[in-house]
């Protein structure tokens, strides 16, 4: 009787934020789409209490049947027979839950079957289904391979694919292949045009979750001869045609219940998304930067489970004749690990915000002319989600990795056995800070928002907002923090040096990072008081983390960057 | 084939978290202190009802409930899961009822609402833990019935084969139609609430609810037929005043005592069937047994 969305009221917090009525304004279009559906929202509030509501189900699924079921899930694993991929037995009680509910497909529009939720509420629920099952959400979240669809498929592709993903049906996104991963100019699966303009796909594809799905989104070389990401073309292959094999699935550390599959491709027919050649440049882009959200969720979910479970085990275990918790040594660790979690969920949820604020003005872009103003916001705003996305997703999965060891740490010898749930966050978490881009791959697309200044824009913009009389000397702490931040860029800017640049990049995004974060829980700490420790905890960690970075960066001289590089 | 299925539901205290001031100093239930929850039991009929519901598309699920007005949150929870309309059976005569007069006043209900293929309900309540009202109302509608059901395995030509759950095992029944099931917990549990017919339902009142509201959302939901959930009365089930609420309920409560368990010493007996009627004797003599 547990509900992951009702027990924790930070998620009511974060909900309920005060762009939110910019971003279900525009969702909803006016709240012009009640004339026409039954369960469209009529005004603000009703659309709120619909989120709410309806988080609230998930909440319930979650905390119901879906946590109560990952050991199992964990334990059996998926397998493969007969070039099928299997789920465990539990799997299909948890699908066949959220489809019943109607929670696939919660972003895409009412006309297509959706539910025509924003991105925020939507990732709300990613954040609390991976609380309850970090595996699982990867086969529920793969519902985001729709947006791609939505936003790049034609009008038919629409509408014979994106209702069936609201029914329920799965996806994937195949991309992948042996000599292909963070490289996916190398993808060589190859599409090949029929006569009838028709194509079939021949290759074979690795490492894809979820890839015997009811519907892939597939990367594949459509232009002979071409070597590079130039050559490459979106496909959607649709499972009930046939050609697509399951040759094995991985035998993985951790998300043992979601399938990780090698294909082989058969002249399986496919449809082309979108234009040739704009596959990777364009497609594969912004279906990564979906993705990222979506592992950037996962990771909090796992922070928040690593907490729990932390917390739970610390008040309970005695030691010495009291709670271990009473111990300082032990206390510190929680409160670490709960403004980490609290500071990567407002990173989270601050990400989501832009990611809809920008892709909600590209979809109302497809109706009308937007005017200047709305030009400007969507530019303003992608630019602010390109920024952010890589943090989130970053600095989100290496605290969740950070929560989970801390997790074990503080169940001792027990929390080494199998008997509770921490050693499975451990493994589960593992993935994190790897796929969809691991944490050096989200360095690399952070850093030039560090030398262009978008972070450091985003950072003032913060620091401009008043706050409260007692909040007032953590405000001017973080202003000082910024100005080392800004010296450490300008000391590293001025070696000139790319190679420089990078070696350095991680520690300045990291900077930058802090510094985000820090203020958003500034922000959290001014509207709601219940933040006020993790923000203090969480600054003291920052200030730490930032003076550190500026004093390698300060005293390392350029010329040891030998001893680094060359092995 | 399409079936008209009848679901009863009740709106109970949630008696399975009780705490100390679950009960009042005159020994009644402190319903303000438990949430009022819609009965487990009857959560598990519905989800049978639903099964026969997408095995046989095109069929209706009405959810019957007696109780206080505020029981219509039964019925929105039973719609946001796939019923498709509900009845709230509320009238001050009907209130203080025991079984009998309950399942006389639903058994009359049901009779109105007619034309029905079978009824389900939860085998019990977990306020009143009877299973009376179920067997009681196909006893006055003279319907076959099927009590501890865990599953409707199969309906077909006027039909219905069920699996029993008993003490010892599980039995399979065939019964015909129309005829009452009632479900046993250890049946599949409810679906969860749908979350297009949550934001689309979550408007729907019975006509007291309504008439709470403000004019302007009470025009919002006489625009919405599907918003509006039946009421009904003593009145117009036509229940005999005699047969129901605290006239038509023999049972009276004389008293209720807080038990206390004090367990005693251990006692030991010899293989000897004096002494074990001996203590039969004692047990029944002491209320324990029988």
């Amino acid at each position: 009787m547990a509900n992951f969305y009702t027990d924790n009221p930070d998620l009511r917090h974060h909900l309920s934020h005060p762009l939110m009525r910019r971003i279900v304004e525009l969702r909803e279009r006016n709240y012009t789409e009640a004339e026409r559906f039954d369960y469209a929202p009529l005004d603000f509030d009703d659309a709120m209490d619909n989120y709410d509501r309806v988080l609230e189900v998930v909440g319930e699924i979650c905390g119901d049947i879906i946590a109560p079921n990952a050991e199992a899930v964990d334990h059996q694993g998926a397998s493969c027979s007969d070039g099928r991929a299997h789920y465990a037995d539990a799997t299909h009680i948890n699908l066949d839950a959220c489809r019943k509910a109607g929670l696939m497909g919660m972003a895409m529009p009412r006309r297509l079957g959706g539910l025509n939720f924003p991105i925020t509420p939507y990732i709300m629920a990613a954040d609390i289904v991976s609380r309850a099952d970090t595996g699982f959400e990867n086969l529920w979240g793969l519902q985001d391979c729709a947006e791609t669809l939505y936003e790049f498929g034609s009008q038919d592709q629409h509408e014979r694919f994106i209702p069936r993903v609201c029914q329920g049906e799965t996806m994937s996104m195949d991309l992948t292949e042996p000599d292909a991963g963070s490289d996916l100019q190398s993808v060589m699966l190859k599409a090949s045009q029929l006569p009838d303009g028709s194509w079939v796909l021949n290759g074979v594809k690795r490492f894809i979750t979820n890839g015997d799905s009811d519907i892939h989104l597939v990367l594949a070389r459509s232009e002979e001869g071409t070597k590079d990401g130039r050559g490459l073309s979106m496909f959607v292959y649709d499972k009930r045609n046939g050609g697509v094999n399951v040759r094995r699935i991985e035998n993985k550390m951790g998300i043992k219940g979601s399938p990780t599959c090698e294909l082989v491709y058969k002249n399986a027919p496919a449809e082309l998304v979108g234009s040739r050649r704009m596959g990777l440049i364009k497609y594969v882009m912004a279906l990564m930067n979906g993705a990222r959200l979506g592992i950037a969720a996962q990771s909090v979910g796992v922070s928040e489970i690593a907490y729990r479970e932390a917390l739970g085990y610390a008040r309970e275990r005695r030691q010495f004749g009291k709670a271990i918790i009473e111990f300082p040594a032990v206390a510190e660790m929680l409160s670490v690990m709960k403004a980490k979690l609290d500071a990567s969920r407002s990173l989270l949820y601050e990400c989501a915000r832009f990611v809809d604020m920008y892709k909600v003005l590209d979809d109302i872009s497809r109706e009308r002319k937007l005017t200047d103003e709305e030009r400007a916001e969507r530019k303003h705003y992608n630019r602010l989600a390109d920024a952010l996305t890589p943090m989130a997703k970053g600095m989100g999965s290496e605290y969740c990795n950070q929560n989970a060891y801390d997790c074990i740490q503080i169940h001792g010898g027990s929390g080494f056995m199998k008997d509770y749930a921490c050693e499975r966050i451990y493994r589960d978490a593992r993935i994190t800070s790897i796929y969809e881009g691991t944490t050096q791959l989200q360095v690399v697309a952070a850093i030039r928002h560090v030398t262009t200044g978008t972070y450091r824009e985003l950072i003032d913009s913060y620091a401009a907002r008043p706050v409260k009389a007692e909040l007032q000397a953590v405000h001017d702490r973080l202003v000082a923090l910024t100005e080392v931040y800004s010296e450490a860029v300008k000391a590293v800017e001025a070696v000139g040096d790319t190679k420089y640049t990078d070696f350095m990049a991680r520690r300045l995004v990291e900077m930058a990072g802090d510094l985000v974060m820090a203020y958003l829980l500034l922000d959290d700490a001014n509207r709601n008081d219940s933040f006020t420790a993790s923000l203090h905890v969480y600054v003291n960690l920052a200030a730490s983390e930032i003076t550190r970075h500026s004093e390698f960066i300060k005293t390392f001289d350029p010329a040891q960057l030998a001893y680094y590089t060359e092995k | 084939m399409s079936l008209n299925i009848i679901v009863l539901a009740k709106q109970v205290p949630d008696t399975r978290n009780v705490g100390k001031d679950a009960m009042k100093a005159d020994g009644t239930i402190n319903r303000a202190a438990l949430p009022a929850i819609f009965n487990p039991e009857d959560l598990n009929a519905l989800e049978q009802a639903l099964r026969l519901k997408d095995a046989n598309p095109g069929s209706t699920i009405t959810v019957l409930t007696m109780g206080l007005p505020k029981a219509a949150e039964v019925i929105r929870e039973a719609i946001y899961r796939g019923a498709d309309n509900g009845i709230v059976l509320t009238d001050r005569p009907l209130g203080g009822a025991d079984t009998l007069a309950t399942s006389y006043s639903l058994a009359q209900a049901i009779r109105k609402i007619g034309n029905y293929d079978i009824i389900l309900g939860g085998r019990q309540a977990i306020d009143g833990d009877t299973a009376q009202v179920g067997p009681q109302i196909a006893e006055k509608l003279g319907l076959p019935q099927v009590t501890y059901a865990e599953e409707i395995l199969d309906l077909a030509d006027g039909k219905v084969t069920v699996r029993r759950r008993l003490e010892h095992g599980v039995e399979t029944v065939k019964a015909p139609l129309p005829c009452v099931v009632t479900v046993n917990g250890s049946a599949a549990e409810c679906r969860p609430r749908n979350a297009r017919r949550l934001m689309k339902y979550k408007y729907a009142v019975s006509p007291s609810e309504k008439a709470a509201l403000d004019a302007a959302r009470q025009a919002f939901v006489d625009e919405r037929p599907y918003l509006q959930l039946s009421e009904w009365g003593a009145a117009f089930i036509e229940a005999d005043p005699e047969q129901i609420g605290f006239p038509g309920s023999p049972t009276k409560v004389k008293t209720v005592e807080n038990v206390v368990f004090t367990a005693k010493d251990a006692r030991r007996l010899d293989n000897d069937d004096a002494q074990i009627e001996e203590l039969i004797k004692e047990l029944i003599t002491n209320h324990t047994i029988g």
